[in-house]
């Protein structure tokens, strides 16, 4: 099927300023599709703040708006590009992509369709539709969504009284269990209760904050092993998955803030495909028509259970690392995909001869290492939370998990040359330990248990300080396998280190 | 334990031996299936091949008694970048090298798998023999130079069940995996399964080296199956008014299995719907007039993007063949209605009139995406369709 006829222009939203959470990976995406889309010759229109984007180069866009991305400022945009081409008397509409430009695109274009701008000037929005976009974005709606097509979520309930809220808990049938009072500012009164004693507790004090005498129970999925795959799909319902990707911190740190594996290592091929039926069954479900989505899973490490944890109904951070990992281009694909080529009919960009229908496998491992820089915000927190802190990240390609991990810990930037055995002393406080010297137990101990930036220097402390891979899997809950790595590293870095 | 490598070309790779302490011969093909090893090791259609893995970490997850996909494995050998040195996950019963010492399987590990894949995609399939005890470069090279290879090789009847035999109603010998869902579920998760429905189907499946999964799918869709051996007639096969005769996949030359051939001439003559898979469409095909020729390097993995001409969708396929069907030699009753995007070559036939259709990849998987399930319901209508 060639490409649609009826488009004249399409208006990409750019990303805007680089803030944690949101760097420069929606300028990698959003200029792939600008190439992709004047390939095919559209006009692009370009709306982005920021200057320091290769997108806004002039060369890019046949026309580059550096205006607010704000929903009124885009309006404008949309009055005006929609009079040019009227009085152009050209064929063909104005179109909105809002998928590439990530979580800022996407909120503009909502608000755009909600407010009945995009219906106003008769703007469709490509790749992905509003209703789409809802489904993904709200939590409460997808997670009911999954449900319905038998998908399973954390197990959750609301409660008005301890009656119900025990109810909840006699559900989910375990702690911990997370407690969310209702409306109450910036969640006060919510927490963590990891016995019957600290639920009651909780329960009791978050019915009585909500002003609607409402609390949430939800099931805790602290410690699984977290998982994300990354799907495309075209308009005849073609789907692949361009790459699994495994964490190596399980739940509980954000996954820009993890450090990730691809391709996925410890799924039995039984676990795997389910997995891959899952994704599919979330972007059909969801309604992502065409282009690239990100789907999150966490995965009990005791009996295989599957939860659904999100979706991104985009491109995203892990998109760009996939597309690195893997040679598969899901930015420029997904503009192709947009504008009505179906995945067998593009090329493959490595191969040339082949096309986009297949799944890239690999055979090596691609490790990414999230960068902080908490040195220059002291009074941030540095632990890791289900809140992103990073700045930015690096990749590595190695034939084997450990050489891939040594590469992107060099590539990070810290002055390390690896896990270590590089001489450099660790800074703990106003402490210096030497690089082959003893850490005190409990700092090591503290260290593992609550997730930071430093953590995977820790694990290797601890490892040459005699803990087993079980001790500090019972702690971290990172998976044996990983810590096997690791404890591999340390082994050859002794062997090195006593051969003289 | 030292282990030794060598193609009969005269390259060879040296490591570090796993499993049993052996020395085989077969010929060395890589599959690029970055999960599924053990569902590898077990499928009958590797009998006579030492197996590498494009993937570099092997053995991660283990072994279990259920991601089986026959009795035991038929690798001739197994070589890898790197053995895990610990199983890491809750399905995992054994650790690999163990299970292939159990069998009496050598493996090799710490080589540079990807310089040996690109020297068979360059080269062509080859000939080779990978030793755990000892073999010394020159006689590894001689021995490899010395075998006969695959072609004209009938390795079905190596594979084939010693009788034929009654596929489990209950599908207990093997049962298919379900995760267990939400947070009530108790009891010991590796049981836990679909329900299955009613085996009211009678078929015939012809064992030329079949998959579990295989198997296990027919049953879900609703067959009885009666597993008959590679080398059954015909007439036997009639004898027990069958509604359908699947033809299954299995190791070697499709060529060299002329009895197999013959029968299914005669089954598809009588006008009994028969669906093929892998060595089974080749079989088919040949039965229907065509040839089939080696190629280069054959299909194997769990990525191949296979194109359904009639719908217009693609299909990513596992797929597990060195020999191919030559679309120019098939008979104009026969239509192709798959090809395969990479090479452009045939992936499935469908006759014009008659019930027959078949497909070069594997619907059932095991390892791989469950794209093309869809076509064991498709036997199943045109088993229906018939007055």
């Amino acid at each position: 099927m060639p490409r649609r006829t009826d488009i004249h222009s399409v208006l990409i939203i750019g990303a805007g300023p680089i803030v944690i959470g949101q760097a420069c990976e929606f300028d990698y995406s959003g200029t792939q599709a600008c190439k992709a889309l004047k390939e095919e010759g559209y006009r692009v229109v370009l709306v982005n703040s920021n200057p320091a984007t290769i997108m806004t180069d002039p060369e890019f866009a046949d026309c580059t708006y550096i205006e607010p991305i704000t929903p009124d400022c885009v309006e404008k945009i949309i009055a005006r590009e929609v009079a040019q081409l009227e009085a152009s008397g050209e064929r063909g509409k104005l179109v909105l992509l809002p998928t590439l430009g990530g979580q800022t695109a996407l909120n503009t274009a909502m608000k755009l369709d909600q407010n009945g701008v995009l219906q106003r000037y008769g703007v469709e929005m490509i790749g992905a539709k509003a209703d789409a976009i809802m489904r993904g974005e709200d939590r409460q709606v997808f997670k009911d969504l999954m449900l319905e097509i038998g998908l399973d979520v954390p197990v959750s309930g609301t409660a008005h009284s301890l009656e119900e809220a025990r109810e909840v808990a006699e559900k989910i049938g375990r702690f911990p269990v997370i407690i969310r009072p209702a409306f109450t500012l910036g969640g006060t009164g919510g927490g963590t209760a990891y016995n019957r004693e600290e639920f009651e507790e909780l329960a009791r004090r978050g019915i009585d904050l909500s002003p609607v005498n409402e609390i949430l129970v939800e099931e805790s999925l602290l410690g699984w092993k977290e998982f994300e795959m990354e799907v495309m799909r075209d308009r005849k319902d073609n789907c692949v998955i361009i790459c699994s990707i495994e964490n190596f911190d399980p739940m509980g740190v954000h996954t820009g803030d993890s450090i990730t594996v691809a391709p996925a290592q410890t799924l039995t091929d039984k676990e795997y495909q389910i997995m891959r039926d899952a994704s599919f069954a979330v972007i059909r479900a969801v309604g992502v028509e065409t282009g690239g989505s990100n789907i999150q899973f966490a995965v009990n490490p005791d009996n295989g259970r599957m939860a659904i944890i999100e979706m991104n109904p985009r491109v995203s951070r892990s998109s760009a690392l996939a597309s690195k990992a893997t040679g598969f281009p899901i930015a420029k694909i997904a503009a192709k995909l947009a504008v009505g080529y179906t995945l067998d009919e593009i090329p493959n960009d490595i191969t040339r001869e082949t096309p986009a229908s297949f799944e890239p496998t690999i055979d090596y491992v691609v490790t990414k290492i999230p960068r902080f820089a908490f040195e220059k915000f002291s009074q941030a927190d540095p632990t890791l939370t289900t809140q992103m802190k990073s700045v930015g990240e690096a990749m590595a390609i190695g034939r084997t998990f450990k050489e891939s991990l040594q590469k992107c810990l060099r590539s990070l930037e810290i002055g390390r040359f690896g896990l270590g055995g590089d001489g450099k002393p660790m800074r703990v406080g106003t402490e210096l330990y030497p690089d082959r010297g003893e850490l005190p137990k409990d700092l090591i101990r503290r260290k593992l248990t609550v997730p930071n930036a430093d953590r995977i220097f820790y694990l290797r402390h601890a490892l040459r300080q005699g803990m087993s891979v079980e001790e500090i899997f019972q702690i971290t809950k990172i998976d044996r396998w990983f810590l096997t790595q690791l404890r591999q590293l340390v082994d050859l870095e002794e062997e090195l280190a006593t051969a003289g | 334990m030292r282990a030794i490598l060598a193609l009969e070309d005269g390259s060879v790779w040296e490591g570090d031996g796993f499993g049993a302490c052996n020395t085989t011969v077969g010929e060395v093909c890589f599959n690029t299936s970055m999960t599924g090893y053990q569902e590898i090791l077990t499928d009958p259609s590797y009998h006579g091949q030492i197996v590498t893995m494009t993937c570099p970490h092997i053995g991660n997850y283990g072994v279990n008694a259920l991601d089986v996909e026959s009795w035991r494995p038929h690798v001739a050998g197994f070589a890898v970048r790197e053995v895990s040195p610990v199983v890491s996950n809750w399905r995992a019963e054994e650790a690999l090298p163990d299970y292939l010492e159990r069998h009496g399987i050598p493996g090799i590990q710490g080589i540079d798998t990807r310089s040996l894949t690109r020297k068979l995609r360059v080269r062509g399939a080859m000939n080779g023999v990978l030793s755990t005890e000892g073999l010394s470069r020159e006689e590894a090279i001689e021995r490899a130079r010395a075998f006969p290879g695959l072609v004209g090789a009938d390795y079905a009847k190596e594979v084939t069940h010693a009788e034929g035999f009654r596929w489990d109603e209950e599908d207990a010998k093997s049962a298919d995996f379900r995760i267990a869902t939400g947070a009530g579920e108790t009891g010991d998760p590796r049981t836990l399964r679909h329900p299955l429905p009613p085996a009211d189907i009678p078929i015939i499946a012809y064992d030329y080296g079949i998959k579990y999964n295989i198997l296990r799918r027919l049953r879900q869709h609703g067959f009885r199956v009666e597993v008959v051996r590679a080398d059954a007639s015909a007439e036997e096969v009639l004898r027990r008014k069958p509604a359908g005769v699947f033809l299954s996949n299995g190791p070697g030359d499709p060529a060299a299995v002329g009895y197999a051939i013959k029968a299914v001439a005669e089954l598809a003559k009588a006008g009994l719907p028969i669906f093929g898979i892998c060595l089974g469409h080749q079989i088919l095909s040949l039965a229907m007039g065509g040839t089939t020729f080696k190629l280069k390097f054959g299909h194997r993995g769990a990525n191949q993007p296979v194109k359904d001409l009639d719908q217009e969708v693609v299909e990513i396929t596992a797929q597990n063949h060195g020999f191919a069907v030559d679309a120019a030699s098939l008979p104009a009753d026969v239509r192709v209605n798959r090809i395969n995007l990479n090479d452009q070559t045939v992936e499935g036939i469908r006759h014009r009139t008659k019930p027959l259709f078949s497909v070069q990849y594997h619907p059932e998987a095991s390892p791989g995406p469950h794209d093309s399930t869809p076509l064991f319901a498709e036997f199943r209508r045109m088993i229906e369709a018939r007055p």
